[in-house]
This record gives structure tokens, C-alpha cells and sequence, in this order.
């Protein structure tokens, strides 16, 4: 394998983790506070489609970023309400989420499929990016590309460093102590949740506006369930989250590497590996059960109803 | 003034009545829905409702869309009810369908009376093969079962293109990503003269009756509503928590399985690249709706063929896009579960505070 093949293949396996990373981000966090939204899927296919209508209809990019991110927080609402407010199941909740996303996006984009758009260019930062393969790896990116590693930094100090940081932790870990001491653990979770929408609203934006970058039904092809995963292997922690990200971006590529190294097989075979390397990983992570047990938060997916407390 | 007040237990005649609240908020919310788009929402509703069932052969083809919904939702409702929670129907139908075509093409230019029972055979082991991947995962390796059924939905999709551009293709086809059409022999019988109803709609209501006597029957049905119900309870009393997930998975799987190859070797007649529309996704919703009872999953599952059809007839008559009834699945799913709150809770007046 020759250089210039390993420095496209990582600019590529960066370029594909992205979208991950902003969901896997906001995931982490609304999980931390103990709600697991299995909506992201859903989510993200609203943010690309109304990101795409947005950036399509004014032209600029910009404005499709804050569409997406608005109409994931309106999504992730809808969550919320349910769950939080009514206490229904949070597997059942967000997969009507995921359901109703994919059906309304195919709806209401139906009238941009196959239209283009100019998007994010790659910007090239001033001299960094002239140092050979890694200057092309790293510093080659659109913008979208260096805003979620900057998203990634700050909600790892947020998550760790700060006084919000450990009310997150303590509504995830013992929302009735929380409670106790004045935390409203309700307000945190919905703030969570549509932070969560938000994050995964970028996600599908990343790719309608960046990685296609045009609108079709169903484009975002499970990389919101990949998401979902990655946080489990990840252990709720930000840094093996970005780290889960982009070696996830490295194996949903690997096909090009494989066809680039000769080999011919099928590429409807090829297009398993993702989903294959998820079950994998899930596998080896997962099979020690305490170790889980301990790591993930201990709320997670327990409904909290502050009637019951009083 | 009104209050929300918790009920001391739930309330049955909230059980039943939810879905149909569901379904009336849910066609209230579509007809502001077609107003808004300038649609007459009279007509639409027509078109979506009545329509489907306005004459023998549209009946019919409802029918044919009732049955895979029918055999995946039940399946789920056993698998929900043991707290197994999956999401897998959609690619053990594909599975099923995959395996039993691979049979089916043994016979292409066979009249064996074996080729049919063969070949849905083929379907049945395929889907219970799927699953059975997802249930060792879980009980060996404690994955996520959601997380394992959906990727398997993903990698059972993409081994289903491959085999139609590949090994299953139609040598004479062309080059069309298709099978060969499989031999008469292969073919569930149609059951009408005008329209498609086949012997695998009758399977899907047989075994569903057959699911609601085994769960509400037998000892084994007891232990999977123990389990579900209060799994401390159930491992104290000494259930086999590791046998009811087996069993609820496979299960599960044989009759996706049978949805799935009774769909290639029924209407369809051979191995296409798209052979559901989200059935397996959509028997999810069939199984809540039907309040994860199998005779429940009857009515819920003539529910959604009525729009799943609709969703059809909807597109031809008034140029509605077919991905409204995905759309509706997932508002129908919202406001069950809202008006789910009211099985735990009441709505009562204030009561005056003492001074």
C-alpha cells in the first residue's frame, strides 16, 4: 500500500467518523443523565433533510446547520415529553421516533431528491496543512470536521470538570438523591434530551450538506444505531468516544481499501462490514458483565416521576 | 381545577380503549395534516380507510399485507412480553426469505410435491437461524439485543442483494438483480378466485390463535408472562430465564421467517431486491397496538394493512406520497404510548386546600 492511499484512506475515515461523533456526543450526554433515546436515527434523518432544504433554499450552508439543529431539538421535544413528562418506555418511545423520522423525512423531502447543493469546501489550515500525509489527514477538513472535534473538547470538560458536569452525573447515577438535595432532575433531563436532538440534528446535516452532499431517503443507513453503539463501547467516555468515532469511519471505508489493494469482492458484501465490526466490538466490550454494569449510568432507561416522590 | 393523580392500579378499560384513542387522534391529526397540504381530508381519509376495503380484491391484497405483519407482530409480542427486546423482525424476514428461495431454486423445473413444505421449511430455519445469532449474542455475551437485531436487520438486507446480484440471479434474466420465477410446485396456493389471498395468511392467523393458546394456556406461556412481569420473581420461583429468551427468540424468528418466505413463494413468486416495505419495522408498531397479545395483533395488524394499502391507493388517487404511512406509524406509536399515561394515572378536580 503506497503512502498516498493511507493518507486518502485516513482523510476519508475522519470525513466518514464525523457524523458519529456529533451523535455519539449527544447520546453520551443524554445517556448520562439516564435517558436513552433510541431515536437518533430518526433525528438524524430530519436533520439532513430540513439541514439540506435549508442550505438549498437560502444557500447557505449556515442556515441549514441551524435548521438541522433546531428541528432535532424539536424532534428529541416530542421524546421528551413522553417519556419525561408522561413516563412512557424509553425503548418504545424512541423507536416511534425513529419511525415517524424516517417516514416524515421521505415526506417532506420528496421534492429535493437529486438536487445539489455547494455545501462546506474543505478548508486547508494555513501551514499545518502543508506538512506531507498529515497535513493532508488532519488539516484538510471542512469546518464540520474541526467543530465536532471543538464540541468534543468542551463536553469533555464540561462532563469532568465542571458543577454542571456532576449534576448531569448525579441525575444519570441517583436521580431520587438528586432530587433530594434540589436538583431539577426533570429540567436536566430535557435539557439533555434536546441537546441530544441538537447533536444528532448536525449529524445527519454533516451528511446532506458535507459528506453526499445532496438529500435521499434513508441516506443516513443506520449510522445512528451505529452511533447508539459506539457510546456502549465507548464506556459513556468522550475521549474513546472520538476515538470509537473515527476507527468506526476507518471500517465503514475499508472496502475501498480492500478494491485499492486488488481484492474483488462484491461491494453489497463489503457494505456489511460496518454493521459486522459493530456486532464485534459490541461483542468483545460487552461480554464482561459487571464491567458494564459498573460503567453504565445507573438510571439509564428507568423512568423518574417527581408525583411519586411527594 | 384538575389534577394528575396516580391510580392504585392500572385501569383495564384504559388498556383496551388506548389504541382506539390512538387511532382517532392519530386520523384527527392526519386530516389537519391533508388540510394543510390542500388535500380534502374527507377524501383522503376515504382513500386511505374505505377504500381499501371497498371490494373483494382490494380486500384481498389487504389481506396479503395483514399476513407478514401479523407473523412478525406476534413473534415480537412473545419476545416483548419475556423483556426481549427484538428489533430483528425486519431482517429474519429477509433471512427467510433468503433461505427459502435458496431452496425454491432447487425446484425450479420440479412438480415434487415436496418443493412447497421444502422450501418453506427453508424459510422457517433461515429466520430462526437469524435470530438464534442475536439470542446467543445475548445470552453468551450479554449484547445488546436491540443494538445486534438491528445490525443483523442491515447485514441481512445487504446478504439478500448480494445473493439476487449474485449466486441466486436468474442466469436468463437479463442481468436484472431477480431470481428465476419459482415452479408452480414451489407457489402457495391462492385462496380466491379475483385477488392473491394465499395459504400464508391462513398460517399467520392459525399461529397466531395457536400464540394467544400457548400464552394464555400452557405452563410455558405462564413463565414467560411471570418473567416479563417480575423477572426477580420469576428466577426466585426457578425459571430458566436463558430457555424463555431461546424460546421467545426462535420462535419469533420461524414465523418472520415464514412471513418472509411466504411472501417470495406467495405474491411476489421469486427473490426480488426489495421484497418488504419495513413489514418487519412496522409489526413493532402491530405489536404495541395490539396491546402485545396475539389476538390483539389480528386487529392491529388489519389496522396497519388498511394503511399500508391506503398508503397505495392514496398515491395513485390523490398523488400523496407513500411515505405518509410511515409517517402515520410513527405519530399512531406516539399517541398510543401518551394515551398509555392514562392506564397509570387519573385525571381527578383539584381538592381544595385546608386552610
Amino acid at each position: 500500500m503506497d503512502i498516498d492511499l493511507i493518507t486518502q484512506v485516513l482523510f476519508a475515515a475522519i470525513k466518514t467518523g464525523t457524523p458519529l461523533l456529533f451523535i455519539a456526543l449527544g447520546e453520551a450526554i443524554c445517556e448520562k443523565t439516564g435517558v436513552l433515546n433510541l431515536g437518533q436515527e430518526g433525528m438524524m434523518l430530519m436533520g439532513a433533510v430540513v439541514g439540506f432544504m435549508a442550505a438549498y433554499g437560502t444557500g447557505n450552508a449556515g442556515f441549514g446547520l441551524l435548521g438541522a439543529m433546531i428541528i432535532g431539538m424539536v424532534m428529541s421535544l416530542i421524546f421528551g415529553f413522553l417519556v419525561l413528562h408522561l413516563g412512557a418506555n424509553q425503548v418504545a418511545t424512541g423507536l416511534a421516533l425513529t419511525i415517524f423520522g424516517t417516514g416524515l423525512s421521505a415526506f417532506i423531502g420528496s421534492g429535493v431528491v437529486g438536487q445539489t447543493i455547494t455545501g462546506f469546501q474543505p478548508l486547508s489550515i494555513p501551514v499545518l496543512s502543508d506538512i506531507p500525509v498529515l497535513g493532508k489527514v488532519l488539516f484538510s477538513h471542512d469546518v464540520m470536521v474541526y467543530i465536532a472535534v471543538f464540541l468534543a473538547i468542551i463536553i469533555a470538560f464540561v462532563a469532568n470538570k465542571t458543577r454542571l458536569g456532576l449534576t448531569i452525573k448525579a441525575v444519570g447515577e441517583n436521580p431520587n438523591a438528586a432530587n433530594a438535595i434540589g436538583i431539577k432532575v426533570l429540567r436536566v433531563r430535557y435539557l439533555a434530551v434536546m441537546f441530544g436532538g441538537a447533536m444528532a440534528g448536525l449529524g445527519g446535516a454533516y451528511m446532506s450538506l458535507v459528506y453526499t452532499p445532496m438529500w435521499v431517503e434513508n441516506m443516513t443507513a443506520g449510522r445512528g444505531w451505529i452511533a447508539l453503539a459506539l457510546v456502549v463501547f465507548a464506556s459513556w467516555r468522550i475521549g474513546n468516544i472520538v476515538l470509537g468515532a473515527y476507527l468506526f469511519g476507518l471500517a465503514s471505508i475499508m472496502h475501498l481499501v480492500l478494491q485499492g489493494m486488488g481484492w474483488s469482492i462484491s461491494p453489497n458484501l463489503l457494505a456489511m462490514l460496518p454493521y459486522v465490526a459493530t456486532i464485534i466490538v459490541m461483542v468483545i466490550i460487552s461480554a464482561d458483565k459487571y464491567k458494564e454494569k459498573l460503567l453504565a449510568p445507573r438510571s439509564l432507561g428507568k423512568p423518574f416521576d417527581p408525583r411519586q416522590m411527594a | 381545577m384538575i389534577q394528575v393523580q396516580a391510580r392504585t392500579e392500572p385501569s383495564t378499560l384504559m388498556t383496551f380503549a388506548s389504541p382506539f384513542l390512538a387511532i382517532v387522534l392519530t386520523l384527527i391529526f392526519g386530516s389537519l395534516l391533508f388540510t394543510a397540504l390542500d388535500k380534502d381530508p374527507l377524501q383522503a381519509l376515504h382513500v386511505l380507510l374505505i377504500l381499501p376495503l371497498s371490494d373483494a380484491y382490494n380486500i384481498s391484497e389487504m389481506l396479503v399485507k395483514m399476513g407478514p405483519l401479523l407473523l412478525c407482530a406476534v413473534g415480537l409480542a412473545l419476545c416483548y412480553r419475556a423483556n426481549m427486546w427484538n428489533i430483528g423482525a425486519e431482517g429474519q424476514l429477509l433471512a427467510g426469505a433468503l433461505g427459502g428461495s435458496t431452496v425454491a431454486l432447487m425446484f425450479v423445473d420440479s412438480n415434487s410435491a415436496f418443493a412447497m413444505p421444502l422450501t418453506l421449511l427453508g424459510g422457517i430455519v433461515s429466520g430462526m437461524a437469524w435470530a438464534g445469532i442475536a439470542t446467543l449474542l445475548k445470552v453468551k455475551f450479554n449484547s445488546n439485543l436491540i443494538l445486534t437485531t438491528i445490525m443483523l436487520n442491515y447485514i441481512a438486507l445487504y446478504l439478500l442483494i448480494w445473493a439476487v446480484h449474485g449466486p441466486l440471479r436468474d442466469p436468463e434474466g437479463f442481468g436484472f438483480p431477480e431470481s428465476a420465477l419459482f415452479s408452480d410446485a414451489t407457489l402457495l396456493p391462492v385462496l380466491s378466485d379475483s385477488g392473491r389471498v394465499h395459504l400464508g395468511v391462513v398460517f399467520a392467523i392459525v399461529l397466531a390463535l395457536f400464540a394467544w393458546f400457548l400464552l394464555a394456556k400452557t405452563h410455558l406461556g405462564f413463565k414467560i408472562r411471570v418473567y416479563g412481569a417480575d423477572e426477580p420473581a420469576a428466577i426466585y420461583a426457578g425459571y430458566n430465564a436463558k430457555a424463555i429468551s431461546w424460546f421467545v427468540m426462535l420462535f419469533a424468528g420461524a414465523l418472520a421467517g415464514l412471513a418472509g418466505v411466504s411472501e417470495v413463494a406467495g405474491p411476489i413468486g421469486q427473490l426480488t431486491p426489495n421484497i418488504s416495505p419495513g413489514y418487519g419495522y412496522s409489526a413493532i408498531i402491530v405489536a404495541y397496538l395490539g396491546r402485545l397479545h396475539p389476538a390483539g395483533a389480528i386487529v392491529a395488524a388489519i389496522f396497519l394493512a388498511i394503511l399500508y394499502m391506503g398508503g397505495d391507493l392514496a398515491q395513485i388517487e390523490m398523488g400523496i406520497p407513500i411515505a405518509v404511512v410511515g409517517m402515520f406509524q410513527g405519530i399512531l406509536l406516539f399517541f398510543l404510548l401518551a394515551c398509555d399515561f392514562f392506564i397509570r394515572y387519573r385525571i381527578v378536580p383539584l381538592r381544595e386546600k385546608m386552610a
